[in-house]
Formats: C-alpha cells, structure tokens, sequence
C-alpha cells in the first residue's frame, strides 16, 4: 500500500498535522480485547459443518424418540369435569408447586418477576462482572452476613412449610459454609468451591431449587397436590 | 468423454460448483480460497449475521455443547413440522380435537408428525434453559456481551410462551385445565389481573376464543418475534466478539489451522 492510500482514523479533527494517528486508547475506554483470542479458522466450512452433524445428530434422536413415544391425548376438553390434580406444563409446576404454599400474588407474580429481573440485571452489576470469590475478603463479615441470611430466609421458609424450598435452600447454604472452611488451594474434589464468587452461589442456589421444586412438582404430587410416590398408585 | 465417466463424485461437484448456473445463485467462485470462504458467509442472506472467522478454542464441545445451535436447530425443526400439522388443523371446538384423532388414526404419519413437534418443544425448553445456565457458569454475560444475555432472557420467555400457547391447541382434558391453571395464576395480579386474562383469553374462561388466540399467537405471532430477537442474538454473538471462552490451560490437542495453542 502507498503512502497516499494509507487510511487514517481517530479523534485528531487535523489529518494533515496527525496524519499517522489512528485510534486513541485511554484509560477508561479499554478496548474490549483481553488476553490471546488463539487461532482463528474459517466459518465455512469449519463452523458449517459442525452444525450440520449436529443437525443430523439431534433429528436421528428426535426421530428415535418420536416413533417410540406418543404424545399423550385424553379425552375431549370438559370444562365441568376437573381433573384432580390439575397440573399446568411441567416448566410451570415449580411455580405451581410454589402457589401451593405461598399467596398466589407472591408466587403467581411477585416471584416471577423477581427472578425475571434478576436474570436481566446479572450483567450490569460491577460484583457479576469482576467475579470476587465469595470467601476473599472481609471474610468474619461476610460470614455474618451469611449466616443471618441464612437464618432468615430458613425460618420464613419454615413458617410457610415450604420444605421443598427449604431443603435445597439448606443444601446450598451448607456447601457454601463448608467452602468457609476450606484452605486456601485445597486440591479436594469440593476444593474448587472457595473460589466461586457470590453470583455463582445465587445462581446455583436458584437452579437447585427450580430443578427441586418441578422435580417435585411433575412427579410427586398427587390429588389435592397431597405428596404421592411415583411408583405408588393413586388416582389421577 | 471416457474420463469423464470415471470421475469421483467430488469431482462432479467441483464441475457443478464451476458452472455459471452455481455461481448465479450463489454469487461466487467455489469456496477454495479464504477469500471465497468468506463470501459464504457473508455473500449469504441466511448467513451473513454469522461470523466469517470464529476462534479455533469455540469449536470445542465443552465450551458450548452447540447448545445455542440445538435450540435454534429445534426452532427450525418446530417451524417445519408445525406448518405440516397447520394443514390438518382447525383452531375451533370441538373440531380441533377431532384433528387430533384424525392425525392419530387417519392421517399417514400423523402421530409421527405430532411427536415430532411435541418432543422438539419439550427439548427446545430444556435446551434454552440449559443454553442459559451454561452460559452463565462460563460467563458469557460479561462485557462485551450484556445485551445479548438480556435477549437471551427475552428469547427464553418466548420460548416458554411459545410452548404454552401451543400446549392448549389438542384441546383435550390435558391441555385445558394445564391452561386453565396456568391462566387463573394471572388472576393474582393485582388492579389488571381479570382484565389481562380476559385479554389472553377472549373471556373470562378457557374456551373458544382462548383457543383462537392461543392458535394465532402460537403460529404467528410468537414465532415471528421470536425469529427476529433470534437473527438479533446471532448477529450479536458475532458483533460483540465470538463465544466467550475461559483461559484454559494450554492444550496439546492438533490444530486445526495448524498452529498449536501454546504458540503466543
């Protein structure tokens, strides 16, 4: 390339006197590059052809599946006939299970949305982003701060007798009690635990409960949302 | 022309590739070059939100599981097979569970087809929750990537809508009192809750009009949004820089453009 042709870009207003400048970093506008992005290769066809064995994976599956196992059809929709219990889809039942102890203002809408927002804010929060272990600093501090939530929280539960939120509820906060008491650089098969920051805790916390609650919700609630085996029989 | 007959089957589709029929449809020469390879991408309607190089490290299967790309591929598969099932549908009591007996014992393939569609939807709801929490745990929400995280929750919500609205269309006991459940849970909302659900509903209870509104939200409306917030979700992945991938120790796994990872 000649030096006539050469492209210039950047905030200097004169070309003629900055003729060579062509990007400004400062220090708060860091280009977003961190570290070694590592060899790059082609979408096509590296990429392309990856999807498509996935394609071909996932529609042999979905073909397996779908000449072994019909979908279910009752009979005709009887809006005077209600079935007991009447479930909703199976991604809604943690819901439905939550309904069966709490409000339904608080379970129908105030938890919805809670969790909706907070799925939406993860990224805007600086404590996210920087992913400080939860046991870093200030460790007596936050341990307090733990344990009172902690406390709060199980006897809340408790006083609803939402034990199917209070059981995961304490497993996790038993998991993060135990990371406390971790050394530094444990090489244990749990020993990975002490670096996890607050967020990972919030998020698996919520997933364990969710998983609980429409394991619970699809499988072992019978008529009148009673608790029943599922290889019991009931009816229903 | 007795050459000709013992060429390979690579060999006739590199002399297609060349013919000025191929090249009219797909604007450019085969894709040998580097050059060419990204005309594929980026020279493609459907492609061309895709990143033309993406990192080696984000081919790896662990780094995503093609979670991303089995949800969209479900997407596909739903749009397909659900345009089939639209042809023996009708959204009306009681004829569209008629259809349903109709597509059980009548219709060739019928009960195929609508396990097809029914199994993809179960998957694509565990395969974008899934997609989610993987994403989370590798920190793919972090800069450059907030926004997109945040349409990732709207797809996730469409995702669900879409698979609810779909859930009523048999009709049967099943579907009506799941809805029914799912709707009273809107009753709880204080000031609007009755006049929402009569919204959705078109009354005050699961019938008729819920079915019709269920059917036009589920085969137009939903599936038209969730489409753009999709090319949205893509386009971004590649506008904010490729997948996220965590530094991971230096491995010894072949390169595929021939240069090992450990070189910096």
């Amino acid at each position: 390339m000649t030096e006539k042709n050469k492209i210039d870009t950047g905030f200097s207003s004169d070309v003629r006197k900055d003729p060579r400048r062509v990007v400004f970093v400062t220090r708060k506008t860091s280009a977003k590059v961190t570290g070694d992005p590592g060899p790059q290769v082609m979408a096509y066809p590296h990429l392309m052809l990856r999807e498509a064995i996935a394609f071909q994976v996932l529609m042999i599956a979905l073909v397996a599946v779908a000449l072994l196992w019909d979908a279910p059809l009752e009979q005709l929709a009887n809006p005077l006939l209600t079935p007991n219990p009447a479930k909703a889809p199976w991604y809604f039942l943690g819901l439905q299970e939550l309904l069966h102890y709490f409000p339904p203002f608080v379970a129908g809408i105030v938890i919805p949305t809670l969790v909706v927002v907070a799925l939406v804010v993860i990224p805007y929060f600086n404590v996210n982003v920087q992913g400080e272990p939860l046991w870093y600093a200030n460790r007596p501090r936050r341990l307090r701060i733990f344990l009172a939530l902690l406390t709060v929280l199980t006897i809340s539960l408790a006083y609803f007798d939402a034990w199917t939120v209070l059981v995961p509820t304490v497993v996790v906060g038993a998991m993060a009690l135990y990371a406390y008491t971790l050394k530094p650089g444990a090489t244990t098969p749990l020993g990975p635990l002490q670096r996890r920051p607050i967020s990972w805790w919030v998020m698996t916390w919520f997933i364990l409960v969710a998983v609980v609650l429409t394991g619970v919700g699809t499988f072992f609630r019978g008529p009148g949302w009673a608790w029943v085996w599922p290889w019991g029989s009931h009816a229903g | 022309m007795t050459e000709s007959r013992h060429e390979s089957l690579h060999e006739a589709m590199e002399r297609i590739r060349g013919t000025r029929v191929w090249k009219s449809i797909f604007r450019r020469e085969p894709a040998r070059t580097n050059r060419t390879r990204s005309l594929a991408i980026f020279g493609n309607l459907l492609f061309h939100f895709l990143p033309v190089k993406v990192r080696e490290k984000s081919l790896r299967v662990r780094v995503s599981y093609y979670l991303g790309s089995i949800s969209f591929l479900l997407f596909i598969v739903l749009t397909v097979t659900g345009i089939l099932l639209m042809f023996y549908y009708h959204p009306a009591v009681p004829q569209a569970y008629r259809d349903m007996k109709d597509l059980r014992f009548v219709v060739t393939s019928g009960l195929f087809l609508r396990n097809l569609h029914r199994i993809a939807a179960h998957l694509m709801v565990i395969a974008v929750f899934w997609h989610m929490f993987h994403v989370f745990y590798r920190g793919g929400y972090k800069p450059p990537h907030e926004f997109n995280w945040v349409v990732g929750v709207i797809l996730l919500m469409l995702t669900l809508f879409l698979s609810y609205t779909g859930y009523l269309l048999p009709w049967d006991q099943l579907s009506y009192w799941a809805v029914t459940v799912g709707s009273n849970i809107i009753k709880a909302m204080p000031f609007f809750g009755d006049k929402i659900r009569f919204l959705v509903l078109g009354g005050n209870t699961v019938g008729e009009n819920a079915l019709l509104r269920f059917y036009v939200l589920h085969v137009v409306v939903l599936p038209l949004i969730a489409g753009v917030f999709i090319a949205i979700h893509f386009w971004r992945v590649q506008k904010d820089g490729g997948l996220t991938v965590p530094e991971e120790p230096a491995s010894v796994e072949p390169s595929l453009s021939g240069k090992p990872d450990s070189e910096k």
